[in-house]
């Protein structure tokens, strides 16, 4: 039963594919950066830890394990139901828009390892027309969860979106509903979702899917709200504070659970992943033998914490092995 | 270039749906609910004017009703905050609607607002994910659930409380991903072009029922829904009535398998 169309892109073209300028510098700090170090740093300037944006397929790169990657709802296009025309039509807007960035849309969706853990990855790229959803990333989101289901494997989602992509109209609100809905779906089967809010996450996004995870991780200074800044200082004529909505902020307030690094994020993901599995222990009847088979990437008490959650997962058919294992 | 109301009409939709005197979430519950007992606060930390709800009667069942109110006039509409809800009115509306689940009540959503609050003290207690878990609070209800947009169905804020079985809009609503104005200070970098936007992101009754959005337009008497509270408000008891018997007949797994389907499809391209 083949519900959703898997195609296989090559890791080698998994890196980020906009060349940085001569002369580029650091927003925040202004010492001069070369494609060579922030590629090595993952786009994190290296002198005062600034987070640069990370395009989608850099983010891949970053977190799943070389060759497993293979997407998910690839052949989805975006359409343009509405007819929508501003000062340019949006047909125009979307193939500048694939035409610069070289994807087909906002979100890609695949299943992948990360370190050896099976999972189901989205990211967002805020490249094209600012990371918003419309009908193709709801429904990439959608074929995400069910490959998910399907395989039993953990969600992960990088978020980076302006909110709902406006030139799709009521259909890109309903993206909100349609998401929240898909999680139910991940939900019943007992699969866990780690979501990682990167610069900027607001809007639509934010107020959907992204803030519905298990465990929410944010990047340092990413800019996280609903309405932003700009909106809510004009409607209520408040001053708003230095680090207003920020990741930090976001943290103080509740909001999240942890601001971590990028170059921390893979692991910090699959501790948490473990971590969460770890409850399976609860269901055992049988005490766990201590002789398991130690995963590869594991060692000392880690992996053997593994090992007990493998022997686990197998009875219980958990998303730590996966069905294709 | 397309078969499209002038942007005209369509902005004589936008001023009636905003209109002051339209009948609101409260009028249409004092003359569709007269045993209506309201019920306040999150539980957490406020209650919010901005969302009201409580319990009454329709066809001799108990139902929930819950909904934006904005207020008629000055004094009213800074009171209700203009129907912008904080955190607190979402957590509230969450409440009610748990509530309903445990005692088997139908649940009825007004939708009124230009939005949810856009306000330092709202970001700070989390307004994205509480609407989001808005959302979720609805997706998971197994009870009927009807919406109906009454004048203003303004983005996050709106359809946090539409995630139901059936949504209606009365004829002079509008409802969008964002205001028209809002979306020409983005697009056309002009906020005097909201006309021009209102037509190209197609908020009218007629454009969602054709966009599979909603289910029914309710008509309104011929000057306006703002003429004619008593009226107005039959037709849409009518119309709820008619929905809640027929989301009756289904089972609570039907009706949650059904709503669902109906959402996942939402957007889905034909291929
Ligand atoms: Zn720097």
């Amino acid at each position: 039963m083949n519900k959703y169309v898997t195609v296989q892109i090559t890791q080698k073209g998994a890196v980020p594919s906009e060349p940085v300028e001569q002369g580029k510098r650091c927003p925040s700090c202004g010492i001069p950066l070369t494609q060579e170090v922030l590629e090595e740093s993952l786009f994190v300037c290296p002198g005062c830890e600034h987070h640069l944006p990370l395009d989608a397929p850099g983010r891949i790169h970053a977190l799943a394990d070389p060759g497993s990657w293979r997407e998910v709802a690839a052949d989805l296009r975006p359409e343009d139901p509405l007819s929508f025309w501003d000062v340019r039509p949006y047909s125009e807007r979307l193939e500048e828009a694939q035409a610069d960035t070289g994807l087909s849309e906002a979100f890609l969706a695949g299943t992948c390892r990360i370190n050896g853990l099976p999972a189901a990855l989205g990211v967002m790229d805020f490249r094209f027309l600012g990371g918003s959803m419309g009908s193709v990333v709801g429904e990439r989101f959608h074929q995400l969860v069910l490959a998910a289901v399907e395989d039993h494997r953990a969600l992960v989602v990088v978020t980076s979106s302006g909110g709902a992509r406006m030139q799709e109209g009521i259909l890109s609100l309903m993206q909100m509903p349609k998401t929240v809905v898909a999680l139910d779906l991940l939900a019943e089967e007992g699969l866990p979702f780690v979501s990682v809010l990167a610069h900027p996450t607001t809007g639509g996004v934010l107020a959907s899917f992204a803030t519905l995870a298990d465990v929410i991780m944010a990047e340092p200074g990413a800019l996280l709200c609903f309405a932003g800044p700009r909106v809510i200082e004009q409607t209520t004529r408040e001053k708003l504070p230095e680090g207003f909505g920020r990741a930090e902020a976001n943290l103080e307030n509740g909001q999240l659970d942890m601001v971590v690094h990028r170059r921390d994020i893979k692991e910090r993901v699959v501790e948490t992943l473990r971590l969460l599995e770890g409850g399976v222990i609860c269901r055992l009847e049988e005490p766990v033998r201590e002789d398991e088979e130690v995963l590869p990437w594991g060692s000392g008490a880690f992996a053997q914490a593994f090992a007990r959650a493998k022997e686990l997962a197998v009875a219980s058919r958990s998303w730590l092995l996966g069905r294709d294992t | 270039m397309r078969e499209r109301q002038p942007s005209a009409a369509v902005w004589k939709v936008v001023e009636r749906a905003r209109h002051p005197q339209r009948p609101q979430t409260l009028d249409y519950i004092e003359h569709i609910f007269p045993d209506f007992q309201e019920l306040r606060g999150d539980r957490v930390s406020a209650d919010d004017p901005a969302i009201v709800g409580g319990m009454g009667s329709l066809a001799g069942r108990s139902v929930m009703l819950i909904g934006q109110q904005k207020g008629h006039d000055l004094k009213q509409r800074q009171r209700h905050n203009f129907g912008m809800a904080r955190p607190e009115g979402y957590r509230k509306a969450q409440r009610l609607a748990r509530l309903a689940e445990k005692f088997h009540m139908p649940v009825i959503s007004f939708v009124d607002t230009p939005g949810a609050f856009p306000g330092a003290d709202a970001e700070e207690g989390g307004q994205a994910g509480t609407i989001a878990r808005t959302l979720q609070v609805f997706s998971g209800l197994t009870v009927p659930t009807l919406s109906a947009i009454l004048g203003e169905g303004g983005s996050g804020g709106a359809v946090a409380l539409a995630l139901t079985d059936r949504v209606y809009m009365l004829e002079n609503s509008i409802y969008s991903v964002i205001t028209p104005e809002g979306c020409a200070a983005i697009l056309w970098r002009d906020s005097a072009e909201a006309a021009s936007a209102a037509d190209a992101l197609r908020v009218t009754a007629q454009d969602l029922l054709a966009l599979g959005v909603i289910d029914e337009i309710i008509p309104e008497p011929r000057k306006g829904a703002h003429k004619a509270h008593r009226a107005t408000a039959k037709k849409l008891a009518r119309a709820l009535e008619a929905g809640l018997l027929e989301l009756e007949e289904l089972s609570p797994s039907e009706r949650r398998r059904l709503r669902r389907e109906k959402y996942l499809e939402m957007g889905r391209l034909a291929s």
